[in-house]
């Protein structure tokens, strides 16, 4: 099959390559970039594991060819720390409120998350839930995962995190 | 106030993050900055991919393959078919239970998407092109999706390769669509309990098929190394040293040259357990092609072909006095395996530890009979996120509690109360066989009972139900008490094994000259945080800092063999394993300590870090120091170095319970319910880790949730799977999880070194009767006695429309 070339940019970084014009932007990403953090959990766009943020929306990439990509802007899980190494407030929230088990959906998760935050920078424990339904955890059971959200967006707020009660 | 409370002490003791600890994960380090190494992220150079022709029909005979267009599709190898498999004699392969299991179809397929060839190609798209190039006829059999029809004279015949064996894994076969009879229990004592019985209950109560359904799929990478004659196989493993022997033994490379790596895994739930046909065909095309091969399970594939759960149908009969003490218990279980009995069971327990169905409660006599049939339905079934079938059990018993309670116009949770096992009778022998290790059921439900204020939700449902009977609203309220006793651990070497292979597990603990350790493991976690937990068991029994111990787990070259991680067995057998090592050490440090010291090992206690001179606290020695010693300079006639290996076969399994009460309303018009409250009461025995605790009850309950509302694998008439992808199969999201409400109490195991229980799977085991019971509690008063599960919007709609309610 003859092969179209792509050109973005991810993580701040420009990439090009040659690919089929199927090739799902997952696996452009996986697969050709060698950037595995986000995963792919159903093929049919419901679980999520592979969101990551494009030219400013959260993206199940998934349901995306890499060709459509094209120019596009894209930041993925490995993109999201600090230049210096620091941890994004979600990386930290997620492991400070234990909001993974397995550790599968967590990339997809916070990239979902790091958009909402900024779609909504100080939600409610009903605007979470609702802003991440479109990521799936079999794990923990979202609780912890609502309030890893709701610590990151404190610390990104420059507000003290009051942990609810259960 | 003595020495014992200093804040120095606490200091140290912080410093450890020892055991009761909410110590924060390492393995979060690395999955939440996108550095999690799962199968799909290895790539090897030269890798191919397979991928699987699966068949369109539940039941036909496959008359012709034909790979001619396949292997000229660009990017295609090979096509390997149960032809070629025959040349090694891999075309079958014997399953957990005792079975065989087709690898690729012979002759005929038996199930909708089994697995009938597989094509190996250069790229995922290229094996995706080529299985759509494979032709393959079939010719249509006629279909058994009906368990209860199974054994009928007039059956289709589903296995013609043991039609005439009248004995199987387990004993006589009465058909030859049945697969075992297995009978506990006393019948006469329980015949003679139910004949002068004043009052009984009989209900049908079926536990439907479902799937444990990880967020990663299975997934295997087999790399063939002809020169050295050696195979690595990385893949999602619960169990890697069981796949590393069974992989031997059926590829006849000697262990030795096996090398089986389990890495990050994306969660397991049970599904990870069994050996499935793609890893054997990613094995067989790396030896045939010489490359490395790579097996990615897709969804639908998941969902459809390997190992679902339950499909357990039981009819349950309780016998009881008037006043509510219950006399017999009677079960009889219908359990639908499939196509090939792909249990994960130990090997002498063909239906697992469903003899655990006596539950909480003092029955004098109790008989079990198990029947297994085959269906035209995937192979099974495992254990997901419950020891071996405990979770049907545990449904089975507190759904007929419940029963029993209405049948005698009893409250539920008084029934309970009036027939728990009491702390006295512990250890306790049920009338199935067990021997239950400890356990405070009382308090634990009155514990529970008060957290909610139970007497008041009874009064509110009283007043609610009179309001509907009025009119005045269309929604019902439901209270769901389940108090589950779960049996973990396996188990005891004189009655589990897995082909043989006893259930002991391992650790191996090396602490270095500088105080730092390194601990290796035959388990495997799939999200459980074992790198976290327990490392903290080592800390707190040898007194060095958490931080500065690494735990290693999934490599068969580096770990000591042990059986993996399912039905709780974790904390339980390998947490075990890791106190005994670690006391090893700690006995040799100790003789290490009073050489250096000067004085009788007797003569020494231990202090949370090191070992001090009774009575003269200032001479002391730390375990970092001992580490030190024991390299470098040992007392005389002492062997260097500080490590200890420790197999564990426990005496016992263990026997962690706990009280769970949801209270739930439901629309009669629509359906549709709301989950008010969810309160989940655990007792797993010492606390390791309260924060994963926590963690692992949410993650159950969850499990247990969509479990009881609406996950489903159903079959149509025709054996087409119904519920094969995230479109059908429900897994909830944020916005449907309930809120959950955690406590505890603890009561820990008299035989186990830490007194550790596990916990990971009490919160589907006694999650699921908690919803079931809600939704039949909401309906009861209108005259109905059980509701088949899953209890979605329609089923609730139709159950309201059968009671009468629609007018």
């Amino acid at each position: 099959m003859s092969k179209s070339h792509v050109q973005l940019r991810i993580n701040g970084r420009d990439v090009e390559g040659l690919v089929e014009p199927r090739t799902l932007l997952i696996h452009f990403i996986r697969d050709h970039l060698g950037l595995t953090g986000s995963h792919i959990g159903c093929d049919t766009s419901h679980c999520g594991a592979c969101t990551v943020d494009l030219d400013g929306k959260s993206v199940k990439s998934c349901t995306m060819f890499a060709v459509q990509a094209q120019g596009a802007e894209i930041t993925t899980i490995e993109g999201i720390a600090a230049p210096d190494g620091a941890l994004h407030a979600l990386q930290e929230g997620f492991r400070m409120m234990h909001g993974l088990q397995c550790g599968f959906c967590t990339p997809g998760m916070i990239m979902r998350s790091y958009r909402l935050l900024q779609e909504n920078p100080n939600p409610t424990e009903a605007e979470i839930r609702y802003g991440i339904a479109g990521n799936l955890c079999r794990c923990t059971g979202y609780q912890n995962i609502v309030k890893a959200v709701q610590y990151a967006a404190a610390k990104i707020g420059g507000r003290e995190f009051v942990e609810a009660a259960e | 106030m003595n020495e014992m409370a200093t804040p120095i002490r606490q200091e140290r003791e912080a410093k450890l993050e020892g055991m009761g600890c909410r110590r924060k994960r390492v393995e979060d380090i690395r999955f939440t900055q996108g550095k999690g190494n799962y199968v799909d992220d290895i790539k090897l150079p030269g890798m191919l991919f397979g991928d699987f022709v699966r068949s369109p029909y539940a039941h036909a005979r496959v008359t012709g393959i034909d790979k001619t267009r396949a292997l000229a599709v660009p990017g295609v190898l090979a096509v390997l078919t149960a032809e070629d498999l025959k040349g090694v004699n891999l075309a079958w392969m014997p399953t957990l239970a005792g079975d065989v299991q087709m690898v690729l179809a012979d002759g005929k397929v038996l199930f909708q998407n089994q697995e009938v060839a597989f094509v190996v190609a250069e790229d995922r798209y290229a094996a995706a092109d080529g299985i759509e190039a494979v032709d393959v006829e079939y010719e249509e059999l006629p279909v058994l999706v009906d368990p209860f029809k199974s054994m009928e004279a007039d059956a289709p015949l589903l296995r013609e390769d043991i039609k005439d064996k009248t004995t199987g894994a387990h004993g006589p076969r009465k058909h030859p669509n049945h697969i075992f009879e297995w009978a506990v229990g006393d019948k006469e004592l329980t015949d003679a309990a139910f004949a002068k019985a004043e009052v009984t209950i009989k209900e049908l109560i079926s536990y439907h098929r479902t799937h444990p359904s990880p967020l990663e799929t299975c997934q295997a990478l087999a790399s063939f190394d002809k020169v050295k004659g050696e195979l690595t196989l990385w893949g999602t493993f619960q169990a890697p040293h069981v796949v590393r022997t069974v992989a031997s033994l059926l590829s006849k490379i000697p262990e030795h040259k096996v090398h089986v790596i389990a890495p990050d895994i994306g969660g397991g739930f049970g599904n990870k357990v069994g050996v499935y046909p793609g890893y054997v065909c990613a094995v067989v095309a790396s030896i045939v092609t010489g490359r490395p091969v790579k097996w990615v399970e897709d969804r639908m594939e998941n969902l459809s072909a390997t190992s679902f759960a339950r499909d357990y149908h039981m009819t349950t009969e309780i016998a009881a006095t008037k006043e509510g003490k219950v006399t017999g218990l009677r079960v009889h279980v219908l359990a639908d395996h499939g196509a090939f009995d792909a249990c994960a069971d130990p090997s002498k327990w063909p239906a697992g530890f469903f003899n655990i169905v006596t539950g909480s409660y003092d029955f004098p006599a109790a008989h079990l009979v198990v029947d297994g049939v085959y269906t035209n339905k995937a192979p099974g079934g495992v254990a997901y996120r419950c020891s071996f079938r405990v979770t049907e059990a545990a449904y089975c018993i507190e759904r007929a509690m419940d029963v029993l309670a209405q049948k005698l116009g009893m409250d539920a949770a008084e029934l309970r109360l009036k027939n728990f096992i009491r702390a006295d009778q512990f250890p306790y022998h049920s009338a199935l066989g067990w021997e239950y290790d400890s356990g405070d059921y009382h308090t634990a439900m009155r514990q529970a009972m008060q957290a909610v204020d139970y007497k008041g939700l009874r009064a509110e449902q009283a007043a609610k139900r009179e309001a509907f009977k009025r009119g005045e609203t269309r929604e019902l309220m439901g209270i769901g008490v389940s108090f589950f006793t779960e049996i973990v651990g396996a188990g005891p070497s004189k009655n589990c094994d897995i082909l043989g292979v006893a259930m002991f597990d391992s650790c191996e603990i090396r602490l270095h000259p500088t105080g730092a350790a390194i601990a290796r493991m035959g388990t495997k976690s799939q999200g459980q945080g074992h790198e976290t937990t327990y490392a903290q068991i080592i800390a707190t029994e040898i007194g060095i800092p958490a931080d500065l111990i690494m735990v290693e787990e999934g490599n068969t070259d580096t770990a000591p063999y042990g059986l993996g991680t399912y039905g709780s067995r974790s904390t339980p057998v390998a947490g075990a394993a890791i106190a005994m090592a670690a006391r090893k050490i700690r006995a040799k440090a100790q003789m290490i300590a009073a050489y250096v010291l000067e004085v009788h090992e007797g003569d020494l206690e231990w202090d949370i870090d090191g070992f001090r001179v009774k009575g003269l606290p200032e001479k002391s020695k730390s375990m970092k120091d001992i580490a030190w010693i024991a390299y470098n300079a040992p007392p005389p006639g002492m062997e260097p170095g500080l490590e200890a290996v420790s197999y564990y076969d426990p005496p016992n399994m263990t026997y962690p319970f706990g009280a769970y009460i949801c209270v739930m309303d439901i629309d009669v018009d629509t359906g549709a319910y709301t989950v008010r409250r969810f309160y989940a009461l655990d007792d797993c025995g010492t606390r390791i880790n309260p924060m994963i605790i926590e963690g692992q009850v949410h993650g159950g309950l969850t499990e247990a949730f969509a479990i009881a509302m609406g996950q489903e694998i159903a079959y149509d008439e025709m054996g087409n799977v119904k519920g094969a992808s995230f479109m059908d199969f429900f897994i909830p999201t944020a916005v449907e999880t309930p809120h959950w409400e955690t406590d505890f109490t603890v009561t820990p195991s008299p035989h186990h070194p830490i007194g550790a229980k596990g916990v990971g799977e009490s919160p589907n085991v006694g999650g699921v009767p908690a919803f079931s019971n809600a939704v039949n509690d909401a309906f009861a008063f209108l005259g109905s006695t059980h509701i088949q599960m899953p209890h979605d919007h329609w089923r609730n709609w139709m159950a309201a429309k059968r009671l009468g309610v629609h007018g």
